[in-house]
């Protein structure tokens, strides 16, 4: 299904809702949820097409995102 | 699937922290966590901490660390690394701590040419006390004791510390990074490391500024944080490796390099991947 290289885990109880990593996914694969954390806040869920490149991980002050990439290097 | 970057940073014992949405000083706080990781300075390392909302990192910052009172961090710094040549000292300050409350401090620590390494995070207000003017609030900037802006005529000009710094002879290295996106990021650590490394070297004093984002105290959005602070702080707080080898750069120096570095981290972003 997905042809994503790369994929993240989202720690969606640490999330503040600041949107900070939305625009700085550069394929815009991720998108705030419509539901919220215990907290009440909004956070990012993740589409295909993930890279990888960590942009999202730079970029959350709440240290929410863990990334990981295929081995294989990207076709 | 190799894991190629982890959420929390080695160095921190919790992920939670008490700083607001849309904070920069958190991403400021990986760069240079994760730059004494990868340098394998670890178990050398010192921190001195100032009194600033970064203050509440003191609790879960897994690394020796003395707690210094406002403006004095730089002193203490001293003390700790002239006793203990061996140890790799660093200072986390903020511009209220820095450049109002302990000026003479950091700017002597920097004369004199202490071997350690002083990081600011700079964001043109005082963040933890309501978001007031400091000294290095920028012409026209809104704080809560400037609504209108800051005025030249009333409030005075800002100081521009790192430039400051640099022209200092005991100064071995003095940067000025971002963490506005995620290429500011990558070079913010890479100046990290090169800090360290001049401390490592035993080259002398080493700066590093970082604008960071305060949405709470700018009165703004979280969303708005880092084209604000591009706009505001960023126009005359030039980013940018401001002394190297104990040359200074000139400003239209750092302009060239600014643009050119910001367009070969976003090629290599939109390629897959950065190596900060
Ligand atoms: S790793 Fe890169 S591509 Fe994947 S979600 Fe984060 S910013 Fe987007
Ligand atoms: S940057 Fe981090 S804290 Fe902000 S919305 Fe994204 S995941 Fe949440
Ligand atoms: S007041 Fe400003 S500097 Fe302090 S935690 Fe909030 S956003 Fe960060």
């Amino acid at each position: 299904m997905s042809r994503s290289v790369g994929t993240v885990t989202i720690a969606v109880e640490a999330c503040k809702g600041c949107d900070l990593c939305i625009p700085a996914c550069p394929p815009a694969v991720l998108s705030m949820s419509i539901g919220v954390n215990r907290n009440g806040y909004h956070h990012p869920e993740l589409h295909d097409g993930c890279t990888g490149c960590s942009a999202c991980l730079m970029v959350c002050p709440d240290f929410v995102f863990t990334v990981y990439r295929a081995e294989r290097s990207r076709g | 699937m190799k894991l190629v970057g982890q959420a929390k940073p080695d160095l921190l014992l919790s992920q939670e922290h008490h700083m607001c949405p849309g904070c920069g000083e958190p991403m400021a706080l990986r760069g240079y966590l994760e730059a004494i990781s990868e340098l394998g300075l670890t178990q050398r390392t010192i921190a001195v901490h100032g009194i600033g909302c970064y203050t509440s990192f003191s609790m879960t910052t897994d690394l020796d660390l003395v707690q210094a009172l406002h403006g004095r961090a730089p002193s203490v710094a001293t003390g700790i690394k002239r006793m203990r040549p061996d140890a790799i000292v660093f200072t986390l300050q903020g511009d209220g701590d820095m450049v109002n409350e302990g000026l003479q401090e950091v700017l002597h620590t920097a004369a004199r040419g202490e071997n350690i390494t002083c990081v600011l995070l700079n964001n043109g207000v005082f963040g933890e006390t309501g978001g007031h003017m400091t000294a290095t609030t920028v012409l026209g900037q809104r704080t809560k004791n400037s609504l209108d802006g800051r005025d030249a005529n009333y409030h005075g000009y800002p100081i521009l510390i790192g430039d400051l710094i640099a022209r200092l002879q005991g100064a071995a290295y003095v940067a000025r990074g971002s963490v506005h996106n995620a290429a500011g990021f990558a070079r913010t650590k890479r100046m990290f490391k090169r800090a360290f490394e001049t401390q490592v070297r035993g080259e002398g004093f080493s700066f590093v500024e970082v604008l960071t984002m305060c949405p709470t105290g700018w009165f703004i959005p979280t969303t708005e944080g880092p084209s604000y602070m591009n706009e505001t702080l960023g126009e005359v707080h030039i980013m940018g490796e401001l002394k190297v080898d104990g040359v200074i750069r000139t400003t239209d120096e750092l302009h060239e390099e600014n643009i050119r570095k910001a367009a070969e981290i976003e090629a290599a972003l939109a390629r897959g991947g950065v190596d900060a």
